[in-house]
């Protein structure tokens, strides 16, 4: 069974100050992530990636179109789901552990159990004794891991990841990257645990090394408006990886080579749009 | 800092010399006045306003009372308003229905100049504590109000997604984003407003009353005892700095999320 499902979704929206102006987003989007799969979405800038997620979190009512959750219909929002976003998302008024165990807290775990609980998870992103500081004294990357904790503290199903690392700077990125590859492959085997089934993730990216460097499976969105998936590919490369090795073996590149020959279309489109409108 | 606080004093210190040396008679030649007792008249001398609060205070210890009452008006107005206008701003930022309906009567309200809603309190109220209290509460909520709204307005949208997916409801939205989110806006209000509860519990007793700070101004007014008016405000200078001292120290408490400016303690 699928962990997540978008079924024929369009999304389209209505100007607020001027009513017959529309703007469909994605239209008719069939896109399927399965348990523990770990799958990217790639397209041009202002393709509607973002979009998507949102409608996989349930934070957007699709226009029309269906949403499954392990089966279910998605009514509400996903609580099966973490969301990392592309922005800052931490609560500046919570310190990094605050921030960790408030998903805790709101589903009703005792304070001192989900202290603890986001103390081990600060840890395990490698922030060991910054659990006081507020978000303001923490350096990006910093804050990026506390979201990442943040989200997997809850132990979720489903990963739905918006750029999460857009805003950090190359070498940053490629750590986190491998951290995150890390800590989704070892959920099979977490040490003194319940071994947890390994989480599906919905990864959206801009980058296209990025996505094959980390998934099992890159989609290709088109050009906006009415974006849909264009092409989809198999990444068969071995696991575990490191992002950074893994972008000079052949099959990288050959793959890199066949999934940018969709994609570049794409993105010139995208950009001629852009500059239409501009 | 020991330095900034040494220039406060000095400052305070000069401007009572200017004072004195200004007002006291005898002092300068006259190049104002005709006689040499018309700027003591009309400026009052600032060693006699400091004798007779030291007189209310001390010697004659009759000041307390009327501190009293002023100072549990002041509170009241300002506990009263700051607690109506939270709420009132929280509901009517979430509730969008309410807040397009109500909007006008809102605006409405904030434009008239509510110092003249006085005598209608003093005649709803009596002339005891509850008009002054009232008085002051309808100064202070609108601040705080606006700010509130304001406040609630401007949550960060991702901030607030992000704790709907972490799993929060409504009212763990409110306690945790909405309210931490407002309570920025709600402080640098709380500073004009605790001002403004003073000025509605004084104006009050200056309408009509029986006692209070206000009340000791009046009857000096009415014998064109300018010392006694100066003194009264002082005293009333100091306590409201007081009350803002105590809020900016609970800001500072509740506050330290908050960036501030030359922290550096990026890592």
């Amino acid at each position: 069974m699928d962990a997540l499902a978008m079924t024929g979704v369009s999304c389209t929206f209505v100007d607020k100050d001027h009513p017959g102006q529309r703007y469909t987003a994605v239209r008719d989007v069939t896109l399927s992530v399965g348990a523990g799969e770990f799958v990217s979405v790639v397209g041009p800038t202002g393709c509607g990636k973002s979009t998507l997620l949102n409608v996989g979190a349930g934070l957007l009512q699709p226009s029309t179109g269906t949403v499954q959750v392990f089966g279910q219909p998605l009514i509400g929002v996903n609580t099966r789901a973490g969301y990392m976003f592309q922005a800052e998302s931490l609560m500046p008024w919570r310190t990094a552990a605050g921030n960790v165990m408030a998903g805790l807290e709101f589903r009703g775990v005792a304070p001192a159990e989900a202290r603890a609980q986001a103390e081990a998870w600060l840890k395990r992103v490698g922030l060991g004794g910054f659990g006081d500081r507020y978000p303001h004294q923490l350096s990006g990357g910093m804050r990026k891991r506390t979201s990442l904790a943040q989200t997997l503290a809850l132990d979720p199903d489903i990963i739905l990841m918006d750029e999460p690392f857009s805003a950090l700077d190359v070498q940053t990125r490629q750590l986190m990257e491998n951290e995150v590859l890390a800590l989704w492959a070892r959920d099979d085997r977490s040490a003194g645990e319940v071994p947890a089934s390994r989480k599906a993730v919905l990864f959206i990216t801009h980058d296209l090394d990025e996505a094959i460097a980390m998934s099992d499976r890159v989609v290709v969105l088109s050009a906006g408006p009415g974006s849909h998936p264009i092409g989809e590919f198999a990444i068969d490369l071995e696991r575990p990886r490191d992002v950074a090795e893994v972008r000079t073996s052949p099959r990288f590149i050959e793959l890199h080579n066949a999934i940018w020959a969709v994609l570049r279309e794409e993105v010139l489109k995208g950009y001629a749009q852009q500059l239409k409108a501009a | 800092m020991r330095h900034v606080r040494l220039w406060q004093a000095g400052l305070l210190l000069a401007v009572f010399a200017f004072w004195h040396l200004m007002t006291t008679p005898g002092l300068l030649p006259n190049f104002m006045f005709d006689n040499d007792r018309q700027a003591a008249f009309f400026f009052g001398e600032p060693l006699k306003v400091l004798v007779r609060v030291w007189d209310w205070f001390v010697t004659d210890a009759d000041i307390y009372r009327h501190l009293g009452v002023t100072l549990i008006e002041t509170l009241l107005a300002f506990g009263i308003g700051a607690a109506l206008g939270l709420a009132g701003g929280l509901w009517l930022a979430l509730a969008p229905l309410a807040s397009a309906i109500l909007d006008p009567y809102i605006k409405a309200a904030n434009s008239m100049p509510r110092i003249i809603l006085a005598p209608i309190f003093s005649v709803w109220f009596g002339l005891g504590i509850a008009s002054k209290v009232a008085l002051g509460v309808t100064l202070v909520f609108f601040i705080v109000f606006f700010n509130v709204y304001q406040g609630v307005k401007e949550v960060s949208p991702v901030v607030l997604a992000n704790a709907r997916m972490l799993g929060a409801g409504p009212r763990q939205l409110l306690r945790h984003v909405y309210l931490p989110s407002a309570t920025s806006w709600v402080f640098s209000s709380l500073h004009t407003s605790v001002g403004l509860a003073f000025v509605g519990a004084v104006v009050g007793e200056y309408l009509g009353s029986a006692q209070g700070v206000g009340y000791l101004i009046l009857q000096a007014e009415g014998t064109f005892d300018i010392n006694t008016v100066m003194a009264g405000i002082v005293v009333l200078t100091a306590f409201a700095l007081v009350l803002d001292g105590l809020v900016g120290r609970i800001e500072r408490h509740l506050m330290k999320w908050q960036p501030r400016a030359g922290e550096t303690e990026q890592l």
